[in-house]
């Protein structure tokens, strides 16, 4: 939106104020067509706007330049850095899908997400501690897994069908911000509900003999955490591709994201599509959480948030409502955060570069909000309001 | 497209079933909550205080008090039904909650979650049998509230003349039961007279029977007296010129106003302290709710602003390595306002062009870039890091140090005054009406020649300058800052209170500050909570009570247009 | 003849690969009632889009009485004294019916906020003018009275009105009705007919008209343009444009098109 600053360009004239009509002024304007002044302003919003690109812009080649100058990370730790992108991409790639989904048929943002998230790591932790304490953790890990990951998933999918009638649905039918609103008390509560049940300690998945060590790939070592979490994500991706491009509900779900008017009329149950959006976003949660709970070691109330805020970036990164859109989002947001305080930060000179991982994210966040708020991946549902 | 700040109109009607499943229904939803009370350690920790000592617990009140709201629900559900309809139907809710919670026991006796519920232990075990065997406790706790149940329905549907004395000699017995330590400690500083009362009313930790007896009896009193006063009264009311009516209604505002500005005066420092909070937040409310009340811009990233000045005030007037100049604080504090309106300025240009949802993302970035910043060892040698600036004078009056929490309060309410009086005139000015027509369609204002750049700037330099001013109270009140006072929290909190006091209304923020501040604050036992209750209440205000507790003036018009 | 008030020289505005609005030379002559008609879908309130600034044309130019205002922003459209109304009803609807012709003269209060805040002399005074001026709108358009209504709470014919009087208080010299008698009964729309010629005849003002209702459109018109596929096919006088085989074709379609109407 171009907005100019000063609106004395045109004034209108103070005429009477019984509003009679002003006089036409002089037609003297010498030939309509012959003016070729330039319209359009460059007025201050668009240079503080651009002095935003530029200070971003020097910030990623200038400190990209400096780094390598300096040579201080040797390649190994280049490939860990992106590895880790990798890992902690796909575990935003899981909890993007969940907005965008969401965003897709309701046009809201479900900002109690990131906590249903929580939700899910924490009964995921409870689940794998009972199978640690009856040893099945190590002796069957896979079937201890299953059912952890089916805790985690069908928990997470009652707090979003929870969320969902209580602060979505009344408001289906109108444009205002009070779910919205309405999600944020939501989200403070479920938080502060987990604070009051377990404390704010921070717990940790419970160690296992198999989570442990390094698997050869590719000629090069990687650890089995890091390698698991890649693995699972994209396999819980392939999954939900499949289920919302091969199953009637998911047809129907993208027919609804389309038109919910039409799709309704043309016979589809928009609550049951609904409810079925939100059981899949909350299942990638539940996987997402746990991932995460792998990838960081922790547990605690608070631990939705930042995901939360960084998968919603992740999702409008690649489009919001656009399914793949946000599969990119998370990952490219992944990589970011991974690698660019060694690259752009260090270079500058930043001391302790990596404390400012999460301004990137959230600078990420505001750039694309301001620049290109319809993704980077094309033109999807760019129009919004 | 608008975005109305609050639904209007179409709400998602319940449809209504019969007496039977809604007995069940109601009774689930009350019995998942008293689970709910139970598993949060409610129960528990208000048991540890009394509301009549070594009597009644606060927590087994609790306990009955749930079936006794399931028993007013039900009721007012089915005002029309038969006697015996809701008679059954109130005893089945009754018996559904008070069975859920009696579930519990077993689960504690027997099972083993333990290891993952916290909260279910043997205290609470014991607490739930009411001191008697484990089955026994169980049947006198559901039929308790069975008991409970069919008072609260018996409230709902007998005839106001006899509802109000007892409600009302209720809720003065809650009140005064939860604010007892306050109420002591006040009482116990207003001499002979007063320590007379205290007597006789309380002992260590309470309310004694006999006090609680004569509270509920006084306060039921007082309600008669006034129910039969209150027509001869209006109709005297009404008699009156309406100069006159007018005069005594603005006194009645004007007493009212000053009895709680002056409160802190006779309640002693724990209360200055208090009000002292309620009035930065109130500060702080009157500025998000230019933004978002008035202008529609939902901002999560006001804490930034509070920050700044509170930033400003430490680097202009600290005693530490940190400062950049020692100046009194009535230098920096203009300094302090415009620091803030700039970065309110700067962080609202790259934002201009966003909307609705996608706008409180985006602010509750730029929020959480900033405590990022400040907290990283990027910013430390200018800002201290983690470990904050300390050593912030007082402001001084002459040689009078505003030291006190009691002085530092009435800096407060003089600059909420101001602040409330440049809202008011505010939002009745050009301006005021131009944030409007912005909040109501975007476009369409637009379209009216308004300078949408300029009217979404001045809303939230306006907003940053009271949080500016709050902040740099806040600084001088703590002495030192730090990074961790300044969270996302606290924007939540800001804008819990405006909603509680109605979006867009000025008495509303008093009012929100006051309930979500100052009662927490009162009430220890709430302070666990505090942040629990917050969301409550934010989800409730806005399915039940979306206009406030105070509403908008606007509002109210349409309230009486209906 | 009189130089335009408005011209449009070239406009065209894309959605994709739909050509909503192809090359349009419109040219509203000053103190005209000039409507522009066409079956569903032809791009008229585009038209209006573009000129108001909601849609940026992709390509061509927008003069307004010897300025060029395509590029602008809608506020500074409005400025330069072009006001709107729209089909689908866009009030203040929380604001009352005063406040919204309030915000609608925005334009030409001049006091600023802070002088509010000091409620200087001056401001009281162009407020009470102000509120003046409004009720002058609502006696105008037919709402005497009912200023404190909220807008949301006015009837539907009512708000139509007050739109129309929101529209006027920019002291616009060029309205833009979009659609005002949808869902107006016959004796609304005759009441209609006379509250826009009064407009032009004892305002002054400019109009330019989209409308369906074909018997208001040729009572009143000065000039018609048709529009069908964002085309203009036909242009002139309303007898003119009445009798253009083009026209009753675009309306009534080919045979081919309307089977419907063998039976």
């Amino acid at each position: 939106m171009e907005a100019t600053a000063d609106k004395s360009a045109t004034p209108p004239a103070g005429g009477d104020l019984a509003g009679a009509p002003r006089a036409r002024p002089g037609s003297g304007d010498g030939g309509m067509l012959g003016g070729l002044r330039k319209v359009k302003r460059f007025t201050f919003v668009d240079v503080v706007l651009w002095l935003l690109r530029i200070g971003v812009a020097f910030v990623v080649i200038g400190g990209a330049i400096g780094t390598l100058i300096k040579g201080r990370y040797e390649a190994s730790q280049w490939v860990d850095f992106v590895v880790f992108g990798l890992t902690i991409g796909g575990v935003y790639a899981l909890l993007a899908l969940g907005y965008t989904m969401v965003y897709g048929i309701l046009r809201q943002i479900n900002f109690a997400h990131g906590d249903t998230m929580m939700a899910g790591a924490f009964s995921a932790y409870f689940a794998a501690n009972y199978f640690k304490r009856n040893g099945m953790l190590e002796s069957d890990a896979v079937i201890a897994m299953v059912v952890t990951v089916l805790v985690a998933m069908i928990v997470c999918t009652l707090v979003a069908l929870t969320v969902e009638r209580i602060c979505y649905r009344p408001f289906r039918h109108v444009r205002s911000l009070a779910p919205l609103i309405c999600a944020i008390g939501a989200s403070f509560f479920i938080q502060h509900t987990f604070r009051a049940m377990y404390g704010s300690t921070v717990r940790s998945f419970p160690d296992t003999s198999w989570l442990n060590g390094d698997v050869s790939l590719l000629g090069g070592s990687m650890p089995v955490t890091q390698v698991l979490v890649i693995g699972s994500a994209a396999a819980a991706m392939l999954v939900l591709y499949l289920v919302v491009h091969k199953t009637r509900m998911g047809k129907a779900m993208r027919a609804v994201s389309e038109d919910r008017d039409a799709a309704a009329m043309m016979g589809i149950d928009i609550n049951r599509v609904i409810v079925f959006t939100f059981t899949l976003g909350a299942s990638m949660a539940g996987i997402g959480g746990i991932l995460y709970m792998l990838v960081y070691k922790q547990v605690y109330f608070f631990m939705g948030f930042l995901p939360g805020i960084k998968a919603f970036t992740a999702a409008v990164l690649g489009g919001i409502g656009n399914i793949p859109g946000a599969m990119f989002g998370g990952i490219f947001l992944g990589l970011v955060e991974s690698v660019g305080p060694a690259l752009f930060l260090d270079g500058l000179g930043v001391p302790a570069p990596y404390q400012l991982k999460d301004a990137i994210a959230f600078t990420v966040l505001i750039m694309v909000l301001v620049f290109r708020p319809e993704g980077l991946l094309g033109e999807r549902r760019a129009k919004r309001a | 497209m608008s975005f109305e700040i609050v639904s209007s109109g179409f709400q998602h009607r319940q449809r209504t079933g019969t007496p039977l499943s809604q007995a069940l229904k109601t009774g689930i939803v009350f019995g998942v909550l008293s689970l709910y009370l139970a598993l949060v350690g409610v129960y528990l920790t208000f048991d540890k205080s009394w509301v009549v000592v070594n009597v009644l617990s606060m927590g087994r009140t609790l306990l009955f008090v749930v079936p006794l709201l399931a028993g007013v629900q039900f009721a007012r559900l089915n005002r029309s039904q038969s006697r015996a309809v809701q008679l059954g139907g109130t005893l089945l809710v009754g018996l559904i909650v008070g069975g859920f919670t009696a579930c519990l026991l077993p689960v504690i006796l027997f099972g083993n979650l333990r290891v993952m519920f916290v909260a279910l232990s043997s205290p609470l075990a014991k607490m739930l049998a009411l001191g008697l065997t484990p089955v026994l406790g169980a049947a006198v706790l559901v039929a308790g509230s069975a008991a409970a149940a069919l008072f609260g329905a018996l409230l709902t549907v007998m005839s106001p003349t006899v509802r109000r004395p007892i409600t009302v000699g209720l809720a003065a017995l809650a009140v005064v039961a939860l604010l007892q330590e306050v109420l002591q400690l006040i009482l116990r500083g207003g001499g002979a007279a007063f320590s007379f009362i205290t007597r006789g009313l309380f002992q260590y930790g309470g309310l004694t029977v006999r006090g609680a007896i004569i509270v509920f009896v006084a306060a039921a009193l007082v309600s008669i007296v006034v129910a039969r006063l209150r027509a001869p009264f209006k109709a005297r009311f009404a008699e009156l010129p309406p100069g006159a009516a007018r005069f005594l209604r603005q006194a009645g505002i004007v007493i009212l106003l000053a009895a709680i500005i002056f409160f802190p005066l006779i309640g002693g420092s724990f209360v200055a302290q208090v009000f002292l909070l309620v009035g930065l937040y109130a500060l702080m409310g009157m500025g998000l709710n230019v933004e978002v009340g008035l202008a529609g811009l939902l901002d999560l990233g006001f804490v930034a602003y509070f920050a700044i000045g509170a930033y400003t005030i430490a680097l202009l007037t600290a005693d530490s390595p940190h400062a950049l100049a020692s100046m009194s604080f009535w230098a920096a504090l203009p300094i302090a306002v415009l620091v803030s309106v700039a970065f309110g300025f700067l962080f609202g240009i790259p934002v201009l062009g966003i909307r609705g949802d996608y706008l409180a993302v985006a602010t509750l970035g730029i929020g959480e870039i900033v405590r990022v910043l400040v907290l990283s060892d990027v910013a430390q040698p200018l800002l201290g890091g983690a470990q904050g600036i300390l050593n912030i004078p007082s402001p001084a009056i002459g040689s009078f140090e505003l030291a006190t929490p009691t002085s530092l309060y009435f800096l407060t309410v003089c600059c909420l005054a101001l602040a409330t009086y440049f809202a008011f005139r505010v939002q009745d000015s050009r301006l005021g009406r131009t944030w409007m027509a912005m909040r109501d369609d975007e476009d369409v204002a637009q379209a009216l020649g308004i300078n949408l750049v300029k009217t979404k700037l001045l809303a939230y330099s306006i907003g940053a300058a009271f949080a500016g001013v709050a902040g740099a109270i806040f600084a001088v009140m703590l002495k030192s800052i730090f990074p961790h006072s300044f969270q996302l929290l606290i924007s939540i909190n800001i804008l819990a209170l405006i909603i509680v006091g109605g979006l867009g209304s000025l008495g509303g923020v008093i009012v929100g500050a006051l309930v979500l501040i100052g009662l927490p604050e009162l009430l220890r036992e709430f302070g666990e909570y505090r942040f629990l209750l917050y969301g409550a209440v934010i989800v409730a205000m806005m399915r039940l009570k979306p206009e406030g507790l105070w509403p908008a003036r606007i509002r109210r018009r349409e309230t009486a247009d209906a | 003849m009189p130089d335009a008030l408005l011209r449009t020289v070239n406009m065209t505005k894309r959605f994709g690969g739909l050509v909503a609005i192809d090359s349009l030379d419109l040219d509203v002559l000053p103190g005209t009632i000039h409507s522009v008609i066409g079956p569903n879908g032809a791009g008229k309130t585009t038209v209006f889009n573009c000129i108001m600034a909601f849609l940026a044309p992709d390509k061509g130019e927008i003069w307004f009485d010897g300025e060029r205002i395509d590029g602008l922003t809608p506020d500074r459209v409005a400025a330069s004294g072009i006001s709107r109304t729209y089909q689908n009803l866009r009030l203040f609807r929380n604001v009352s019916a005063i406040e919204n012709i309030l915000v609608g003269m925005h334009l030409h209060l001049r006091t600023s906020w802070w002088s509010a805040v000091l409620s200087t002399r001056a401001n009281r005074e162009e407020e009470r003018e102000a509120h003046r001026e409004a009720e002058r709108l609502l006696h105008f358009v037919g709402l005497r009275g009912r200023g404190d209504v909220l807008a949301r709470n006015l009837s539907y014919g009512d708000q139509r009105r007050l739109e129309i009087a929101r529209a006027l208080a920019t002291r616009a010299r060029l309205i833009m009705l979009d659609e005002p008698a949808a869902g107006m009964n016959p004796r609304e729309s005759r009441e209609l007919m006379v509250f826009i010629r009064n407009l032009r005849d004892e305002r002054g003002l400019t109009v330019l008209l989209i409308e369906h209702h074909m018997q208001l459109v040729m009572n009143i018109s000065d000039r018609i343009t048709v529009l069908d596929h964002g085309q203009k096919i036909a242009e002139g006088l309303p007898d003119e444009v009445k009798n253009d085989p083009v026209v009753v074709e675009a309306y009534l379609g080919t045979r081919k098109r309307h089977p419907a109407e063998h039976a």
